[in-house]
């Protein structure tokens, strides 16, 4: 409590130690969303530089790591917005093995490509709840937005998601 | 399996689970980022933008001609 509102009154020194206690989280919580390191550690820094310039809103009594995770995810949302539009495409991290090839290089692209298409909230939610399986109430919590809002973001993602692929001539049962 | 089922597969096969391990300590960036000066205007900016904002007020069809420069 003391470190908080030593941070609240612009102390560097506290500042400091709550960035390295918090920083992997942060990073972590960004990364699932993005999917590529180098944006995630830019988007951790500019969450932190944003929580510094806020100080002084910050109220004691709460949880900095909510707060913090809360300013990374409309961080996030607002990247994956941008990245939509431009529809430039993560390469950072990397593709998993398909033994049997069983999803083909262009079904794989047409998934990956009809994924990014969608909303960029529809698509924040349903990375973390179908790609991480982060629970709702995580997410719900991270996003500002009541639990059964989030489930409908993902029934949507994924309704989307099944329309398009049919338009693109792949099938899911 | 349903097609929800089937549509979560697809998604876990294209896109693996991100590494969410940080690789290096940031604080030197934010470091940085924290002591970068910040962008002030000089003197003479001040100077030509009273001077600018003047020649406007006393001279109002300045606009189009700036503008035709422009």
């Amino acid at each position: 409590m003391e470190l908080l509102k030593r941070f609240k009154e612009g102390d560097v020194d506290a500042f400091e130690a709550l960035f390295r206690q918090f920083q992997g989280d942060v990073y972590g919580w960004i990364v699932q969303i993005v999917r590529d390191r180098g944006v995630a550690e830019d988007l951790t820094i500019e969450t932190f530089w944003r929580i510094y310039k806020a100080r002084t809103r910050f109220d004691t009594e709460g949880a900095f790591g909510s707060w913090a995770r809360r300013i990374a995810t409309n961080l996030a949302i607002d990247h994956t917005r941008r990245r939509r539009l431009g529809q430039e495409l993560p390469s950072d991290l990397p593709s998993p093995e398909v033994p049997d090839s069983a999803l083909r290089r262009e079904t794989r692209q047409k998934i990956e490509s009809a994924f990014r298409r969608l909303p960029p909230k529809l698509q924040v939610a349903a990375t973390l709840a179908l790609i991480e399986e982060r629970s709702y109430e995580e997410i719900a919590l991270a996003l500002g937005k009541p639990t059964g809002a989030i489930r409908t973001r993902v029934f949507r993602a994924i309704r989307q998601l099944r329309k398009q692929l049919e338009r693109m001539g792949v099938k899911p049962q | 399996m349903t097609g929800d089922e089937e549509i979560e597969r697809l998604l876990k096969d294209v896109f693996p689970s991100a590494d969410k391990e940080l690789q290096r300590d940031l604080w030197p960036a934010m470091l940085r980022k924290l002591e970068a000066p910040k962008a002030t205007l000089s003197w003479f900016d001040w100077a030509l933008i009273v001077a600018l904002a003047s020649w406007i007020l006393f001279y109002p069809e300045g606009i189009l001609q700036l503008l035709y420069q422009l």
